[in-house]
């Protein structure tokens, strides 16, 4: 009796164990598929169309961003509204650091982490313990605040004219200074951090987070400190944004506080929602419509004379969110789900 | 040797008396009962023993530790886990993810370990696997492994979050209600898998309205009625006791 009680735990298990595998399968051919599209886009990538790949590096840089705080906000139920700040912390701690210390990038590089984590802990540590909206109005105090500090603060920063000059990355023996080289630097990076989240999501800590976020209490009364898990995240999605600054000032060699104005954390949120939330592949879609979106917009102002794509873009974002909200509230990657495209969640019945 | 011992315990709402100065003790190994009418303060007393609110005053003991004061997830991982009146289950999950939720505390999964997918995260997730589906077997749910919690009929959703509980490997199991809304047949079932448990060497304390099952059950009953004790003994006892039948059926 005992032995085939043992042996039907066994069975079921192994059973169990292979239908993971043959799902892990299915999701690592579409890991591959977006490794060969990136490694194989450049090919395809020639002429007047080669601005395509510097734009694709901004692309990187952004899947970088909205992958962090597609954690923070899908899995966590918490937003951050000053995200672009904790970019701007990342790419003005790498610049400072190689301009007034000649620090490596790579060593400015991992600094830049340290100090956004530091950063994200002090604000994350009172707000995150309290339940509501308490950090996404701590994070917006911080994202306005940022700019104008960079802005004040100009025998440090350079003021609202920003830093030039700073170095590339460099390998020894050539610099990460070319669109193709930086494009695949970045892309590498997106592509590990991808992977990351992704291992993260499908874990032990990714269904505590989806304990938390599915019901707080019920999560806490299995053992599951809430406030631990989203300080933990909250402090990833900071350190991806740092990634990502330090990044984008070691490709574009400029930075200047605009770039990290608090509309770009308003996009990001909105990429977020659009990519779909709690999804990693919705990071991933989110940040490609928000480099196409201005794109598209160039292409129409060079066709249609006399119209503001600036107002337009903000118009654009906004319909997006609500055709979005209204038609498929999980977001584009909820909507390839929902057709089989990424299967996110297997209904069986056995 | 009690495993619980509640002294004095209090819980006051904006001046509003719901657990008045009770205390009890409950034996290692047995199954007990919290019953009473309706605001009572059975469920409040529930939320202190499992630290999901905190006392007015008063003092629990587990295992001889002072627990009150605890947070819930300082408190399950001591050996006390509780389930809810209305069920709380993880929707965003399977069956099997939720009671893997469970098993959490036991495994201690790390961030790192599971981004770079050390060898020891796939150790950590085949014994939580095997696991829950032991637990899944135990209640009868293993063949609805893969469905969504929510896909699960009202009587199954209290068995997975029984499972759920146990996966955190308890020592003492906290119920509250879990007959409620079920029908004849269910909590006829369900009075055997308390016993079940009970024989796994886990001590159950159960808040319920179905007297049938409470009599049928348990060791030992305490009465609560406007927040405080009024009786407390063997089912025989409480069925026989005077204050008990004043306190349901009036004066």
């Amino acid at each position: 009796m005992f032995f085939i009680y043992v042996q039907k735990v066994f069975w079921e298990s192994s059973s169990e164990l292979l239908l993971r595998k043959q799902r892990s399968v299915k999701k690592n051919i579409w890991h591959l598929a977006l490794i060969l599209l990136v490694a194989l886009l450049p090919l395809v990538i020639r002429g007047s169309y080669s601005y395509l790949l510097s734009l694709m590096v901004a692309g990187g840089i952004y899947v970088i961003l909205v992958l962090g705080l597609n954690l923070l906000m899908g899995y966590t139920g918490q937003i951050s509204l000053g995200h672009a700040a904790f970019y701007g912390i990342g790419a003005y701690s790498s610049a400072i650091m190689t301009m007034k210390y000649g620090l490596s990038p790579w060593l400015a590089f991992p600094a830049a982490i340290a100090i956004t984590c530091t950063f994200a802990l002090f604000i994350g540590i009172p707000t995150l313990r309290l339940h509501g909206p308490y950090l996404a109005m701590a994070t917006l105090g911080i994202g306005i605040i940022f700019t104008k500090v960079m802005i004040a603060w100009d025998t440090f920063t350079g003021g609202p004219d920003g830093i030039y000059g700073i170095p590339n990355f460099s390998l020894g023996f050539t610099a990460i200074d070319t669109d193709i080289k930086q494009y695949y630097f970045v892309w590498l990076v997106a592509i590990l951090i991808f992977i990351l989240s992704y291992n993260i999501v499908n874990s032990g800590i990714g269904r505590a987070l989806k304990a938390i976020d599915s019901n707080e209490t019920a999560a806490e009364v299995l053992g599951i400190n809430a406030a631990r898990y989203k300080l933990m995240i909250f402090i990833l999605s900071a350190a991806f944004a740092s990634i990502a600054g330090s990044l984008y000032t070691h490709c574009r060699l400029f930075i200047s506080p605009q770039i990290f104005s608090f509309m770009l954390s308003v996009k990001l949120v909105t990429m977020v929602v659009i990519g779909g939330m709690a999804n990693v592949w919705g990071g991933l879609i989110g940040a490609l419509i928000l480099i196409a979106i201005p794109e598209f917009l160039t292409i129409i102002s060079e066709n249609w004379q006399g119209i503001n794509t600036t107002e337009l873009e903000i118009a654009i974002y906004g319909l997006t969110l609500v055709l979005v909200m209204i038609f498929t509230p999980t977001g584009f990657a909820g909507m390839l789900a929902k057709i089989g495209l990424l299967r996110k969640q297997k209904r069986i019945s056995l | 040797m009690s495993i619980l011992e509640v002294n004095n315990l209090r819980k006051e709402f904006a001046g509003l008396v719901a657990v008045a100065d009770v205390s009890f003790a409950i034996n290692r190994g047995e199954i007990a009962a919290i019953i009473g009418p309706n605001g009572a303060g059975k469920t409040t007393t529930f939320n202190l023993l499992s630290g999901v609110t905190d006392a007015t005053s008063g003092e629990v003991r587990y295992d001889g530790q002072v627990i009150s004061g605890l947070k819930s997830y300082q408190i399950t991982p001591l050996g006390v886990v509780r389930t809810f009146q209305n069920v709380r289950l993880f929707h965003n999950m399977t069956v099997m993810e939720n009671v893997m939720t469970g098993h959490h505390i036991r495994v201690k999964p790390k961030m790192l370990t599971a981004a770079i997918r050390l060898p020891k995260f796939f150790r950590q997730e085949q014994i939580t696997m095997e696991y829950s589906i032991k637990l899944l077997d135990f209640v009868g749910l293993e063949e609805k492994a893969q469905l969504m919690a929510d896909q699960l009929p009202y009587g199954q959703q209290r068995l997975l979050e029984i499972a759920r509980a146990l996966a955190t490997q308890p020592k003492l199991l906290l119920l509250d209600e879990p007959a409620a809304g079920l029908n004849l047949k269910e909590t006829t079932e369900l009075s055997r898998l308390i016993r079940r448990i009970q024989r796994q060497g886990i001590t159950i304390i159960l808040v319920e309205h179905d007297m049938e099952l409470v009599m049928g059950i348990a060791d030992r009953i305490i009465v609560l009625d406007r927040g405080q004790k009024i009786a407390e003994g063997t089912p025989e006892e409480i069925r026989n006791d005077q204050k008990v039948i004043t306190a349901y059926l009036g004066e």
